[in-house]
């Protein structure tokens, strides 16, 4: 493989992007002002959920405390798993496994007795805090769950779903400490996952046009093998995605998403961004192969583009159950789901659900690419 | 090396029912300038994609500088430099940036490279243009730059498809004068086109293809001389009982 070659391909395919208005806009500017405007219009996005995730940490081992897991469980909306430790809980927190923890404090029965004995005298109380920690990663988990523990809380305690004056309080634990993340927040992690994108509607335009107007037969003539010519488009779009997540990082950062994580995490967030981009010149070359004409490629890319922006991005941050069990199948959740983790969760660049995201998204991405590659070839002599 | 630097050995190319090249057999000579003349759809330009390995042909030989075509591709291509029908250039970048966009993939070095890009500017009249986006430019230096394009490298053999199709006058005397200093310079040149005049002026000798049949092959005088008529446009005539622009 000549360098000088690769080199040359690349240089002109980035170019390409930054001189043709068009691609300018479609890479850079509409990623970045559709973000902005996303996120101005829906800053207050919610949603629902049928089933939410929630550990139990129980440091009381009576049974009254016993009975109000019971009643947890008991809920339809919640899918209760107890932990034996709060470290074990907190780690699956942050990696994404459970959306909240509880914990049942040593003195919750005694508390619940003293209540019971002396339901009028608040004196009489032994108070007790259940603390609750949320994912917050997760904006439906941190506005939805507080008001649905409380509210089986005191049915517990008095029979009465509206809070009323007992010992036993809850405690967001996790927002007591850590300031509130705004919506826009929320959503940047998927902001990254979604600038990517669109670069599937650019390789595939590429590849057409240059189809068309006999570019491609012009660089068979030369003596380009096609692995030098597949490296320099892999290699070009690469770099234009890491440009992409720069840009669309500094506005993130600019409308106020700061993120307390150290460098790694950054580092292992381009690289996810880097590699996810393979996955998208795959779908590019796939869509390439289909489309005869660059304007049929433009609305055959969609049907990659979307279910990638709306199952796997900030778009679909309240999908419905089904919608959630078919996102699975995107690699763009992958991406967005580690760099929650990363970024909002506060999860380790090396722990399990990051190197899960990271071997899934590689792999889904090689293959993607190597099926693009191979269809391509097939088709259309490289 | 044998004596030949193009040899086509009944050559058949079929795409689905028509059949485009029809049984062809030529041998082009080193440094002989050869035309092939024919009318739109007459199959030049499946031949010469065939001669420069863009199309597999269905039966049949093809050697050139040679080397089989299609067993040995990678050392062809360093041989030949091809100027397309369609003008191929990457209008986004400027004429110097398409020139060493091509110079590199023929892994020029900075020096020839720089030194080949000026000569090719100066000699196609592109000069002053060069540092324009091609955008800009007008058809006949679009095919102008696409013709640099093919020779940057300094090819031994080089195929030129309707080079001059869309020219001004002007333009395409000065690609004619450029065409003959090539040959000077012994480098086999295979010409399509379907203007007579540049034919007649320029080739050593001429094939007239016609429904991808080769139906002659001699010199323009000899041609000329045993049909016993003015110029090659009669000599088409008098083949195939119809013009050769009247399709166009």
């Amino acid at each position: 493989m000549k360098f000088q070659r690769v080199t040359a391909l690349t240089k002109k395919e980035v170019k390409k992007t930054v001189r043709e208005p068009a691609v300018l806009f479609m890479i850079f500017l509409f990623p970045i002002v559709f973000v902005l405007a996303f996120g101005a219009s829906f800053g207050g996005l919610g949603g629902t959920q049928p089933v939410y995730n929630i550990g139990v940490v129980n440091m009381d081992y009576a049974n009254l405390s016993q009975a109000f897991i019971a009643a947890l469980s008991d809920a339809k909306i919640l899918s209760v798993q107890v932990y034996a430790d709060n470290q074990t809980a907190q780690n699956d927190l942050s990696q994404g496994k459970i959306q909240a923890i509880i914990v049942i404090p040593e003195s919750f029965s005694q508390s619940l007795i003293s209540y019971h004995e002396e339901p009028n005298d608040p004196s009489k109380w032994i108070n007790a805090t259940v603390s609750l920690y949320l994912d917050k990663g997760s904006v439906v988990a941190t506005q939805a769950i507080p008001p649905i523990i409380q509210q089986i809380l005191s049915a517990f305690t008095d029979g009465n779903a509206q809070p009323t004056p007992t010992p036993i309080s809850l405690q967001v634990a996790s927002l007591v400490e850590a300031k509130q993340l705004s919506a826009f927040e929320f959503m940047a992690p998927g902001m990254f996952t979604f600038a990517s994108i669109f670069l599937i509607m650019m390789v595939a335009q590429s590849f057409t046009q240059d189809r068309e107007n006999g570019m491609l037969k012009r660089i068979r003539i030369t003596p380009t093998t096609p692995t030098e010519f597949m490296a320099s488009q892999v290699l070009s779009y690469m770099l234009i995605a890491l440009i992409q997540a720069i840009l669309v990082f500094l506005v993130a950062y600019l409308v106020g998403f700061r993120p307390n994580v150290d460098v790694s995490a950054y580092a292992l967030a381009f690289a996810f961004v880097l590699i996810f981009s393979l996955s998208n010149v795959g779908f590019g070359l796939i869509t390439a192969t289909v489309a005869k004409t660059s304007g049929a490629a433009t609305g055959i890319a969609f049907l990659f583009v979307l279910p990638q922006l709306f199952l796997g991005t900030f778009v679909g941050a309240s999908l419905s159950s089904s919608a959630q069990v078919v996102s699975k199948f995107v690699p763009s959740y992958y991406v967005t789901d580690a760099l929650t983790s990363l970024f909002l969760r506060g999860a380790s660049v090396a722990s399990s659900t990051i190197l899960l995201d990271l071997v899934i998204v590689s792999m889904s991405c090689i293959a993607i690419l190597a099926v693009g590659i191979i269809l391509y070839a097939k088709y259309y002599k490289i | 090396m044998n004596e030949f630097a193009i040899v086509m050995e009944r050559v058949v190319k079929q795409f689905e029912d028509v059949t485009a090249v029809d049984g062809v057999s030529l041998h082009v000579a080193k440094g002989e300038l050869f035309g092939l003349l024919g009318p739109n759809g007459a199959g030049k330009t499946t031949t010469v994609n065939i001669l420069c390995g863009l199309l597999k042909p269905a039966s049949g030989s093809v050697i050139v500088g040679g080397y089989d075509v299609q067993k040995e591709s990678a050392k062809v291509k360093e041989l030949i430099g091809v100027c397309l029908q369609e003008t191929a250039v990457y209008p986004y970048l400027t004429g110097i940036e398409n020139i060493e966009l091509f110079g590199n993939l023929h892994t020029l070095d900075k020096g020839t490279l720089r030194t080949r890009r000026d000569m090719l500017l100066e000699k196609m009249g592109l000069a002053q243009d060069a540092k324009r986006k091609v955008e800009k430019y007008s058809g006949g230096m679009k095919r102008r730059l696409s013709l640099i394009l093919a020779l940057i490298h300094d090819p031994q053999i080089i195929f030129l498809d309707e080079p001059t199709i869309g020219m001004d006058p002007q333009s395409r005397r000065a690609v004619w004068d450029f065409m003959e200093e090539l040959k000077k310079e012994g480098k086999t040149i295979f010409l399509t086109t379907h203007y007579m005049e540049e034919a007649e002026a320029l080739c050593d000798r001429v094939g007239i293809i016609d429904h991808g049949k080769l139906i002659a092959l001699d010199s323009p005088k000899e041609l000329i001389s045993k049909h016993g008529v003015e110029n090659l446009e009669e000599v088409f005539i008098k083949l195939t009982g119809r013009r050769i622009r009247e399709e166009l």
